[in-house]
């Protein structure tokens, strides 16, 4: 049975929000995922909280709408208790690149098969627009209404030192890129990272300045980690520069959830084998 | 009772533990029952380590003030101890220790070269040396070495023979009947526990004196078809459990009260999306870091009360290894039918204790069965009901879209802001409490002990049971020990407490939590006896404080 992927819950998301552009990207790759006979039951959606995580009421599937900053470790319970589950998490850059760091460095050291995508839109929206660890240096926030005083970081760079095995970067305003760049995340075996530019209407209006300076990442090795980490510094989120989009990098490698096999054992020899145990120790 | 106690002194990285541990089953197989404490500084070098090994005709969980033997690896443990047990009977290595007034002394070295063996097996030299003080036969010393010492077994017996055959029998320890028992640790007897529990993963970062537990686990997770993960703080542990859990495996946590601060917030999402989850939470001496490897009692409170928001949790206080075993199962039981967090409350005395278990003699306590979705769609996971358990549904289940959410929702999972619906679901969790609490009175969850009908009662949890318990039977007082904190078992509180006249809690805080619990629940206790300062209570000790409590 094809199911409706959209709840009856209200969106309320503001107009022009670019997690409409994800919601309806993601929402497309489920049923292509349906249609090629996969069943949804299969995919659990993990969120953090922020305005992105909504899309956890919104999306009819299998969800999770953890804690700010939380989805990585939530993702990497379900997938070691249930590798044959699709796990996808969306975070806010909030989330992931200032609550849950450690998290996101963990993940990509530990390649665990899950696809972690970032709605990046530079700003705290749900809390009323603050800065976040991509927001340009001197961003003007409720709480730095002087300007922030710190660089942004570039996630993108901070994702290839760490050891992700898929770095790429979408923007909402290129949909067919954005949903093959998640499309081949889900794909890839091991942990798959997606930092997507989105603006956030209310509080970054980016619009104008993504759409003069993005373009598409074509004809690069993939497989070269030096001229993946060029590219990802080409443009640090501060100063201007053309900002590329597409897969930075990719390579194989064993995965986290790989290297735990489940290995089964009924009550009765569970029983038994504590039964022994408590023999030997006497 | 029959009692004999030996203390194994030496510096930290000198294997005094296992030391300790043989002496144990030197012991065990004479047929004694046996408990062990260690007692070492936060250092993985140098600074001083002593096992105390207390063997008994009966259940022993404490050791005493009064030592028999002992086993000086340097001259440290003599200077420390010797002052403190005048009549002792001393077996001290040759090779660090000045002259000795009256005792024995055998030389490691010499041995170890007259052995060509390796310094590692300088401890079975001592071990040798003491049972032959001991009078231990030789038969019951070569099979504890080839039973517990299986790797180089010849090589230790070799040595551990030499020292036997130039040493002299002093103070003769009779053999008394009975077979040799399990010896567990606090800890080992959790983990067991947890399996017996159907436990599948574990998952937890480092901290004394939780740590053995995940050593443990980590140790013996192909024997269980465990998983079992050390993450990048405890933050992730927490999370990543419940994530385990979410996917329907049944998944347990470990730390003491620092990694437990680190977890609150987990632990309250765990109380609102309604996922079993398993802590176990080993106390030390607070605040902070505190004193990392001694132990304390001052974390009731912040176990009861940790996480924002109100939520049903179970909350278990074992006070040996086999209460251990047999409570951590339930636990898991319980936290899985209810789709709560659970606890195990333990402290450093009871985790690293180890104790003599006899597996036919646990007693075993109900299995409680979760309930699961029966697979009519569509699947609502937070389906009210009149007990307020919503079925079980895992992501990855036909036709079930499992929605977990840490925001308030509905029964559907989605998240909501509506009075009257928040109101239905905090009303359907607390249900759940409700009917928790009903269930309890089918378990043990206040034990009773020593004489029952005596007027004079001492309160108390935990590890510091084993020592009251001597307490009583030397003065004939009764012992109230409530196991389970949360839900709180009023009735069988109150019918612990009848007859009561004078209630002395007992406990190793500042502040005599259990006693502050106690009088929310309207029985107040006359005196507290507390002690602070992260040494449990020996009876010696715990006697002298409750006579003068008594009779001032």
């Amino acid at each position: 049975m094809i199911r409706n992927l959209i709840t009856p819950a209200q969106n309320t998301w503001c107009p022009g929000c670019g997690n409409f552009a994800l919601q309806h990207t993601l929402k497309e790759i489920l049923a292509g995922m349906e249609k090629e006979g996969r069943s949804l039951d299969d995919v659990v959606l993990v969120t953090g909280i922020g305005c992105h995580a909504k899309i956890a009421d919104y999306l009819n599937i299998n969800s999770v709408y953890t804690l700010h900053g939380r989805t990585i470790p939530v993702a990497t319970g379900i997938k070691l208790a249930n590798p044959k589950v699709t796990v996808i998490c969306c975070a806010g850059d909030g989330d992931a690149y200032a609550e849950g760091l450690d998290h996101l460095i963990f993940a990509a050291k530990r390649n665990i098969d899950i696809t972690m995508i970032v709605h990046n839109n530079r700003v705290y929206g749900l809390t009323t627009g603050q800065y976040t660890p991509t927001s340009p240096l001197g961003f003007k926030g409720k709480s730095t209404p002087a300007g922030t005083t710190e660089y942004p970081f570039n996630p993108l760079e901070l994702m290839l030192a760490s050891g992700a095995t898929y770095i790429a970067r979408g923007y909402t305003r290129k949909m067919p890129q954005l949903a093959q760049l998640i499309r081949q995340g889900i794909v890839h075996k091991g942990f798959a990272f997606i930092d997507v530019l989105q603006i956030c209407a209310s509080f970054f209006n980016m619009t104008e300045y993504y759409q003069s300076r993005v373009y598409d990442l074509a004809g690069h090795d993939t497989a070269d980690f030096e001229k993946a980490c060029a590219k990802a510094r080409e443009w640090d989120y501060n100063r201007d520069a053309p900002i590329a989009l597409g897969v930075f990098y990719e390579r194989a490698l064993p995965t986290f959830d790989d290297r735990y096999p489940a290995r089964y054992l009924s009550a009765e020899e569970r029983s038994r084998r504590i039964r022994d145990l408590f023999e030997a120790s006497g | 009772m029959k009692e004999v106690s030996v203390l194994v002194g030496g510096k930290a990285g000198d294997g005094i533990n296992n030391a300790g541990a043989m002496v144990a089953q030197l012991f065990n197989h004479l047929g004694y029952f046996v408990y062990i404490y260690t007692d070492y500084p936060s250092l993985i070098r140098g600074g001083h380590n002593f096992a105390l090994v207390r063997a008994a005709d009966e259940p022993v969980g404490a050791y005493n003030d009064r030592i028999d033997y002992l086993v000086a690896l340097n001259q440290e443990t003599l200077d420390l101890h010797l002052p403190h047990c005048p009549d002792c009977t001393v077996v001290a290595n040759a090779d660090l220790v000045k002259s000795i007034k009256s005792g024995q002394t055998v030389s490691i070295n010499t041995i170890l070269k007259a052995e060509s063996a390796p310094p590692i097996t300088g401890n079975s030299v001592m071990i040798g040396a003491f049972a032959k003080a001991a009078g231990i036969p030789w038969e019951i010393v070569g099979d504890v070495f080839r039973r517990h010492m299986p790797k180089a077994a010849d090589e230790n017996i070799r040595v551990a023979r030499r020292a036997y055959d130039e040493g002299l029998t002093t103070r003769p320890i009779p053999a008394i009947a009975g077979p040799p028992h399990t010896l567990l640790s606090g800890n080992e007897a959790i983990g067991l526990g947890l399996v017996a529990g159907g436990l599948s993963a574990y998952i937890s970062y480092p901290m004394t004196p939780s740590s053995t537990l995940l050593h443990f686990l980590a140790g013996n997770a192909e024997r269980f078809g465990l998983k079992v993960i050390h993450p990048e703080n405890e933050i992730a542990v927490i999370l990543m459990a419940l994530g385990s859990a979410v996917a329907g495996a049944r998944t347990a946590v470990g730390t003491s009260g620092g990694g437990f601060c680190l977890m609150t917030e987990g632990l309250s999402f765990a109380g609102m999306a309604e996922i079993p989850i398993v802590i176990v939470v080993s106390q030390r001496t607070g605040p902070s870091t505190g004193l990392p490897t001694y132990t304390g009692q001052a974390e009731l409170r912040f176990v009861l009360h940790a996480g924002q928001g109100e939520f049903p949790r179970l909350v278990v206080a074992p006070a040996d290894a086999g209460e251990a075993y047999t409570w951590s199962a339930a636990v898991m039981h319980l936290a899985w039918k209810y789709q709560i967090p659970a606890f195990v409350l333990a402290d450093k005395t009871l985790s690293e204790g180890t104790y003599s278990v006899d597996y036919d003699r646990l007693t075993g306590l109900p299995v409680a069965d979760p309930v699961l979705w029966d697979g009519q769609a569509p699947y609502r996971r937070y389906r009210d009901t009149p007990a307020g358990i919503s079925p079980l549904a895992f992501p990855g289940r036909m036709d079930a879209v499992v929605k977990m959410n840490s925001y308030a929702h509905d029964e559907d999972g989605i998240t909501t802001e509506d009075a009257a619906l928040v109101t239905l679901m905090t009303k359907k969790r607390q249900k759940k409490e409700a009917q928790l609490k009903e269930e309890l009175i089918r378990y043990p969850c206040v034990s009773v002990r020593g004489t029952l009908g005596a007027t004079t009662a001492l309160l108390c949890w935990g590890s510091v049971r084993n020592a009251c318990d001597e307490v009583a039977a030397r003065l004939g007082l009764r012992v109230i020990q409530p196991v389970v904190f949360s839900p709180f078992p009023d009735q069988q509180f109150s019918a612990a407490c009848r007859g009561v006249q004078h209630l002395i809690a007992v406990e190793e805080n500042a502040t005599g939590q259990l006693a502050a619990l106690a009088r929310e629940h309207g029985v107040s206790a006359d005196a507290t006896v507390l002690k602070y300062d992260g040494r449990p209570f020996t009876p010696d000790e715990l006697g002298r404080r409750v006579q003068e409590v008594i009779a001032p």
